[in-house]
C-alpha cells in the first residue's frame, strides 16, 4: 500500500533543517501502525508527506502503486480527496459549519449531489453515534465528539488510508481510549489502512506495529 | 463555473460570517450610493437651476432705461429719461438683425380682486410676441393674441400665485372677471411658467394685459419700461449690442457709449456662465463618485486580504480534504463579486429611493419640477462597473488564498 524508499526532507530557511534523512518504510494494506519518536523528530513531517500535504526532496514514495512525486496541486488535492482521510490533534473542523456540513465538505469537493452527500454524512455520523449532534456547531461539542465528527469526515469518502496525527492528544484518557477503540474497529471491520502518530505508549501498544523515528531515520 | 450548489456554499459562508461580510460590503455600498446619488442629485439641481431660466430664448436680451452716467449734448449726467414706443419702431427699422422686439410696461403693487379674494401683484403690459422671448406654460386657456390688441379687449393672463389666491377653489377661471383698480378684465389664460428670472417681477405674481390697454388704463402715455428682444438665427446679441444702444441713445440725446443709461442685459452671457458652471459640477461629481467607489473597492480588497489571512486555517482544511487551488480561487473571487454586487445593488436601491423622495418633494400639482432620478441604463452601467470592480477587488486576496498550503494551515493554530 505504502512504499517509501530513501525519502529526505529538508526545511529551507536561514538555517536549513534536514528533518528526514532517508526513510525506508513499507506498510501493507489493512495494517494498523503507530509512529513514535521524540518531539521534533519529524513524525508530523513524515505524515504530511504520506498525506501528500507536503513535498519531499529525495527518494521515492508510492501510494497504492502510484509514484507520488512533484504532483501538481490539483492532482494532489484529488488524491487526498479520494484516497486519504485525515484526523488531526486539533480536529480542524470548520467553525461556522455544523457537524453534518463539516462531514459533507469532502463530498462537496467530489461533486456529489447535495441530497446524496447529506445522506452519506448522516450515515457516517450515525456510526459515530452523533445523529443527535448533526446540526450542532463544533464549539457546542466536547473534544471527544469533535474528534468523532472529524473521523466521520475522514471516513465519508471511503478512503484507503487514514492518517491520524496525535488523534488522542487533546483528549482526556477516557475519551482517548474510546477514540482508539473506534479507530481499531474501523481498521478491523472496514479494512482501512491506518497510520497513527502518537506520544502515548498505551495508544502505540494497541497497534499492530510501532515505527520509531530518531535522528531522521527509522530505528530498528 | 459556478453551479447552484457552489452558490449555496458561497452564500452560507457569507451569511454565517455576517459581521465580516457586512464590513466588507459597506465600503462598496457607500461608494455606489454616493456615485448614484450625486449623479441624480447633480442632474436634478441642474434642472432646478435651469428652471429659473425656463422658457427664455437663449439668444435674447432685455433693454431698460436707467439715469445717464455720461454728460452729452450739453446735458449733465444723472438725467432721467424714458423708453417709448417710438424706440421700438426705430429698432425695427434700423436693426434688421433683430427678430422679436417686444415692448413691455409694468406696474407694481396693483390690487387684483375676484369676489372677496384679493391679491397684490404686478401688472404687465405685453404684446403677443413676448411669448417668443419668455414662453408661457399655459395651464388653462391661451396667451394674449393679436385680436386682443386690435380690438382693445380687456383681457388678462394671470400667473400661478395670482390664480391660486383669487380662485382658491381651482377649476378653469377663463371667462371670469377680475378687477384691477376700477377696470374689469376677463381672464383668458393661466400661466404656470415658473421662471424666476424676474423680468419685471416673477411670472407667478403677474397679471399680463395688452400693452396699449395698460398704457391707457394707468396713464402712461407712450412710455414703456423695457424692450425684450431676440436676435435672428446665427446673430450673437453681443455683436449687435453697440448698434442697438446707438439707435436708442441718439434720439434721447444720450451718449451712445453710455452702457448704464441704455442697459442691454444679454441672457447669452448668463447661459454661457451657467453651462460652464454645470460642466465643472459634473466633473466634480464624477471625480468624487468614482473616487468613493474606488476607495470602496480597495476597501473590499483590503478587508478580504485580512480575511484570507484570518481564514488560513479554514482554507487549509478545505485544501487538505480535497479543494483544488482553482476551487479556492473561484470561491474567493465569487465571494468578492457576490459581496460587491449585493452591496452595490443595495447602494443603487437606496440612492434611487432617496432620489425618488427628492423628486416627490419637488413635485407640485402633479408636475415634476425637476428630475432627480437616474435613468435605468445609468443604473445598469453602475451595476456592470460593480461586477468588474468585484473581480478586480477579489484578485489579490484570491491569489493569496491560492498560495495557502494545507500544511500552513495545520501549523497555524
Ligand atoms: N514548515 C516548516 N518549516 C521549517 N521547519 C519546520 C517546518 N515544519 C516543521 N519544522 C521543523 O522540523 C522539525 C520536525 O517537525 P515535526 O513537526 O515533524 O516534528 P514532530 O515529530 O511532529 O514533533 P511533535 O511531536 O512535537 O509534534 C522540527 O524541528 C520543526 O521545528
Ligand atoms: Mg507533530
Amino acid at each position: 500500500m505504502i512504499h517509501l524508499h530513501g525519502v529526505h526532507k529538508t526545511y529551507a530557511g536561514a538555517q536549513p533543517l534536514h528533518v528526514l534523512k532517508g526513510i525506508d518504510l513499507d506498510i501493507a494494506e489493512g495494517e494498523l501502525v503507530s509512529i513514535m519518536g521524540a518531539s521534533g523528530s519529524g513524525k508530523s513531517t513524515l505524515l504530511n508527506i504520506l498525506g501528500i500535504l507536503d513535498d519531499y526532496d529525495e527518494g521515492e514514495y508510492r501510494l497504492a502503486g502510484t509514484l507520488i512525486k512533484g504532483l501538481s496541486e490539483t492532482r494532489a488535492a484529488e488524491y487526498r480527496n479520494r484516497m486519504i482521510g485525515f484526523i488531526f490533534q486539533s480536529f480542524n473542523l470548520i467553525g461556522f459549519k455544523t457537524a453534518v456540513e463539516n462531514v459533507e465538505l469532502p463530498l462537496f469537493y467530489q461533486g456529489v449531489s447535495r441530497r446524496k452527500r447529506h445522506q452519506m454524512a448522516m450515515e457516517e455520523l450515525e456510526k459515530m453515534g452523533l445523529t443527535d449532534w448533526a446540526t450542532h456547531y463544533p464549539n457546542e461539542m466536547s473534544g471527544g465528539q469533535r474528534q468523532r465528527v472529524a473521523i466521520a469526515r475522514a471516513l465519508v469518502t471511503r478512503p484507503q488510508i487514514i492518517l491520524a496525527d496525535e488523534p488522542t492528544g487533546a483528549l482526556d484518557s477516557k475519551t482517548g481510549v474510546d477514540v482508539m477503540e473506534l479507530l481499531k474497529r474501523l481498521n478491523r471491520e472496514e479494512k482501512i489502512t491506518m497510520i497513527i502518530v502518537t506520544h502515548d505508549p498505551n495508544v502505540a501498544s494497541q497497534t499492530n506495529r510501532i515505527i520509531r523515528i530518531k535522528d531522521g531515520v527509522i530505528e530498528g | 463555473m459556478i453551479d447552484l450548489d457552489s452558490f449555496h456554499e458561497l452564500l452560507e459562508t457569507l451569511l454565517r460570517n455576517k459581521t465580516r461580510s457586512f464590513l466588507t460590503g459597506f465600503g462598496v455600498f457607500w461608494g455606489v450610493f454616493m456615485l448614484v446619488a450625486l449623479m441624480g442629485g447633480g442632474a436634478g439641481m441642474k434642472e432646478l437651476l435651469n428652471n429659473n431660466f425656463e422658457g427664455f430664448a437663449t439668444n435674447s436680451a432685455m433693454i431698460w432705461e436707467q439715469p445717464t452716467t455720461k454728460p452729452y449734448h450739453g446735458f449733465r449726467k444723472g438725467r432721467y429719461w424714458n423708453l417709448t414706443t417710438s424706440d421700438v419702431e426705430r429698432l425695427h427699422q434700423q436693426v434688421p438683425q433683430l427678430d422679436v422686439i417686444s415692448p413691455m410696461a409694468s406696474k407694481w403693487g396693483v390690487q387684483a380682486v375676484h369676489d372677496d379674494h384679493k391679491f397684490n401683484g404686478n401688472v404687465k403690459g405685453l404684446l403677443p410676441e413676448y411669448a417668443k422671448v419668455e414662453a408661457p406654460k399655459l395651464y388653462y386657456g391661451r396667451f394674449i393674441n393679436d385680436m386682443d390688441i386690435a380690438q382693445q379687449r380687456k383681457v388678462c393672463v394671470i400667473g400661478k400665485k395670482v390664480y391660486k389666491t383669487l380662485f382658491p377653489k381651482g377649476g378653469d377661471p377663463c371667462g371670469q372677471f377680475i378687477r384691477l383698480d376700477s377696470v374689469y378684465y376677463s381672464v383668458v389664460g393661466v400661466d404656470y411658467g415658473g421662471g424666476n428670472m424676474n423680468i419685471n417681477g416673477s411670472a407667478e405674481e403677474s397679471i399680463s394685459i395688452p400693452l396699449s390697454l395698460m398704457q391707457r388704463a394707468f396713464n402712461m402715455g407712450e412710455n414703456i419700461e423695457m424692450i425684450a428682444i431676440t436676435a435672428m438665427r446665427g446673430v450673437a446679441i453681443s455683436d449687435i449690442t453697440p448698434r442697438i444702444r446707438e439707435v436708442i441713445a441718439r434720439p434721447h440725446d444720450i451718449d451712445p457709449t453710455d452702457e448704464k443709461a441704455v442697459m442691454v442685459f444679454n441672457t447669452e452671457v448668463l447661459f454661457g456662465l451657467l453651462d460652464s458652471l454645470f460642466e465643472g459640477v459634473d466633473l466634480l461629481i464624477w471625480l468624487v463618485g468614482i473616487g468613493t467607489l474606488l476607495a470602496g473597492a480597495i476597501g473590499v480588497s483590503n478587508i478580504m486580504m485580512v480575511t484570507v489571512k484570518e481564514r488560513t486555517t479554514e482554507i487549509g482544511i478545505r485544501r487538505a480534504i480535497g479543494a483544488t487551488p482553482r476551487v479556492i480561487l473561484v470561491q474567493i473571487i465569487s465571494e468578492s463579486i457576490l459581496l460587491t454586487t449585493v452591496a452595490g445593488m443595495s447602494g443603487i436601491l437606496f440612492a434611487v429611493l432617496i432620489l425618488q423622495m427628492l423628486e416627490l418633494g419637488f413635485t407640485e400639482d402633479g408636475i415634476v419640477q425637476s428630475h432627480f432620478q437616474v435613468s435605468f441604463w445609468t443604473a445598469i452601467g453602475a451595476a456592470a462597473l460593480l461586477a468588474a470592480l468585484g473581480i478586480l477587488a477579489g484578485l489579490a486576496p484570491a491569489g493569496r488564498a491560492m498560495a495557502i498550503k494545507p500544511v500552513d494551515a495545520m501549523r497555524e493554530e
